[in-house]
């Protein structure tokens, strides 16, 4: 064909092929209105449970006290009030009474008060002016707890719902999209163009990149909102759990979508895609499980750390709590990695080998071996 | 040049395609026929690389195909299908550049393209929402956005009305009229037929015929010729050589042992008087189909 004048068909590399791809993967993922809706739940309740958080945390503003004369060297040294200076007592009492104050502090009229000041309340004792101001006894904590067991609680759950939701949303996207493509049988004229490693890499990368994207807007957001709430010593302790949650995600998301995207090319019809990947979904729900109901036994915890399903999870909420030493997420990413390699090996073989199978369902072992 | 040879694929225990070989030459338009289940997809899903065969190979000039040479074909599979949800102009200029063709070059043969095929005003639908017609019509612009240099196309025609059957055709004739191979199955015998210069005949997974249209029915036509002159014709019935078939006055066919004893026949008729036809019968195609898959 010399005679003509055609483009020059420069074939893709495999790089190339991937990335056309995983982009039409985003593109499609974009546009799609239930996707948006979704991911704009998931963001506004991870928002939401900060801000939450902070409220109920934020009741303890500075109690209001009124103070006569020389008794406020001794409220000024605690630091824990609200002060309001009064000249009289009388005046103090008034301010007490009329609910400006809770409480009002004024020098003590006898000469055998400890501390030399009296307090004034309405109708009972101000436990919380009382308790500051008292003389406490020193106290030593042997094994200090390094973060609070309901605290601990929430966040294990955090990671856990975070990881179970986006994991099965975009499993299930994977899924759709692959038998999609062979239910419209539009998978036949891709495989004679690219190679079928190239189309599943694209799959596995264009809806890992969502996912991951996704993951990271959630933890940017909640972080923000940690800081922009004054929370600022707990974004402290979650901070380096939320990036290696993140890290730990990027490699687990590409370990599940390779076995959804395997699983759902065994069947042709989107009916039978729940089914398919039910196995997939068993593996996501169990490190949620198992997180909401050993989060305070190390030992359950650490093996969760290390076992490629439940890592994602497991690890971050073991530096959380302080109970991983520093090596430890680096050796079970390094075990993730691996397994996600296999993973995609054994994946794109079952995959290639069920895309043009057509009807009933693939057995798995003709899936591995024709 | 498409070349197709000793090509053996086994599903299981099945042989689905025994020792297939054949081309398609540059700038034919090469009919392949068969039954149902006789092989012909197989063979083009080989042909296009989307399976591989056990044994044999499909070769471009002599030389093996690669990955990268079928990105120069066109490839319209038998199972119909786009992306349902996908804009027509968005999923063309995508698949042309899965062929490998840069972004302005693939919105302009998207652009050109659906102008010839009478989309234009479709370009921004979904797929989904066209009219059966008119996903054909997709379709076939979907095998040719990327300006194949061969043309492996399963069943173009089945599901088109009439006027875009004219359409398809004419845009397959241009691609070989420009010297791309251009193999084509069809259970439309008459629009092979029409269609085609050369022809495949598989059934159950066996070439059974392979050649020019014209040779092929060379082979295949029967020694029978018709005859209509202006006055009787009982007199061939005394001819050497000659067996009558039919008669109905001035109108005979008849059956000639040699070439010989044939033109005998119409010499004497000339000799006669006036001959108004004369002529060897010639099988259609779906009589050669019959023959030679029976």
């Amino acid at each position: 064909m010399s005679n003509v004048t055609r483009p020059v068909h420069t074939a893709p590399t495999f790089a190339q092929s991937v990335w056309l791809v995983s982009n039409r993967e985003i593109t499609a993922r974009l546009r799609s209105k239930s996707f948006l809706i979704a991911t704009g739940i998931l963001l506004l309740i991870s928002v939401a449970s900060v801000i939450v958080g902070s409220l109920a945390s934020q009741n303890e503003s500075l109690t209001k006290v009124a103070v006569v004369g020389t008794a406020i060297g001794v409220v000024e040294q605690t630091k824990a009030f609200d002060i309001v200076e009064s000249d009289t007592v009388a005046g103090a009492e008034a301010l007490v009474r009329d609910g400006t104050v809770d409480a009002a502090v004024v020098p003590s009229d006898s000469a055998d008060s400890l501390l030399g000041i009296t307090v004034i309340a309405l109708d009972s004792a101000p436990r919380d002016v009382l308790g500051t101001l008292s003389v406490r006894p020193e106290v030593k904590i042997l094994e200090p707890a390094s973060q609070d067991g309901f605290l601990a609680y929430l966040v294990a759950i955090g990671f856990g719902i975070i990881f179970l939701m986006s994991a099965t949303t975009f499993g299930a996207t994977i899924a759709q999209s692959v038998v999609e493509e062979k239910q419209t049988r539009i998978v036949e004229i891709l495989m004679s163009t690219i190679s079928v490693r190239a189309l599943l890499a694209g799959k596995v990368l264009g809806n890992s990149l969502m996912a991951f994207g996704q993951i990271v807007s959630i933890g940017l957001l909640v972080s923000i909102g940690l800081a922009v709430t004054g929370q600022r010593v707990l974004l402290a302790d979650v901070g380096p759990a939320i990036v290696w949650f993140a890290v730990f995600f990027a490699f687990g998301f590409v370990l599940l979508a390779a076995l959804y995207a395997a699983t759902a090319s065994m069947v042709s019809r989107q009916e039978d895609v729940g089914s398919a990947t039910s196995p997939v979904l068993f593996l996501v729900m169990i490190p949620y499980f198992m997180v909401v109901f050993f989060n305070d036994n190390p030992l359950v915890l650490a093996i969760m750390s290390y076992v490629p399903f439940s890592a994602p999870v497991g690890m971050p909420v073991r530096i959380f709590l302080g109970q991983a030493e520093w090596w430890e997420p680096v050796l079970s990413l390094v075990v993730l990695a691996l397994s996600t390699m296999v993973v995609i090996l054994i994946g794109s073989r079952i995959y290639s080998n069920a895309l043009l199978r057509m009807g009933a369902r693939v057995s798995l072992r003709d899936a591995l071996h024709k | 040049m498409l070349d197709i040879r000793a090509v053996t694929k086994r599903y299981g225990t099945r042989e689905v395609l025994t020792d297939v070989s054949f081309t398609v030459g540059d700038g034919r338009m090469t009919g392949f026929v068969g039954a149902n289940g006789a092989g012909k997809t197989t063979t083009m899903r080989i042909i296009l690389g989307v399976l591989s065969p056990d044994s044999g190979t499909v070769l471009i000039d002599g030389v093996p195909v690669t990955a990268n040479d079928r990105r120069r074909f066109g490839y319209m599979p038998e199972e119909r299908g786009l992306y349902p949800k996908m804009k027509v102009a968005e999923q063309l200029v995508y698949l042309a550049r899965l062929h490998g063709l840069a972004p302005a070059s693939a919105r302009r043969n998207t652009d050109d393209l659906l102008e010839r095929l009478g989309l234009t005003e479709r370009a921004g639908d979904t797929v989904e929402s066209l009219s059966l017609g008119n996903q054909q019509r997709a379709q076939i612009a979907a095998a040719l956005v990327h300006d194949p240099e061969f043309l492996v196309l399963d069943e173009p025609f089945s599901g088109l009305d009439p006027l875009a059957v004219e359409v398809v055709m004419s845009v397959l004739t241009g691609y070989a009229a420009q010297g791309a191979p251009v193999l084509f199955s069809s259970h439309q015998l008459d629009i092979v037929e029409r269609l085609c210069d050369d022809l495949v005949i598989i059934a159950d997974g066996e070439i059974r015929a392979h050649g020019s249209r014209e040779a092929l029915r060379e082979q295949h036509s029967s020694p029978r010729f018709e005859i209509r002159t202006a006055g009787d014709t009982g007199w061939i019935r005394s001819q050497p050589g000659i067996t009558v078939i039919d008669f109905d006055g001035d109108f005979a066919v008849f059956e000639s042992e040699t070439d010989a004893a044939s033109q005998a026949v119409l010499q004497r008729a000339i000799a006669l008087g006036a001959v108004h036809t004369f002529s060897q019968q010639r099988p259609s195609l779906a009589t050669i189909f019959k023959e030679v898959i029976a």
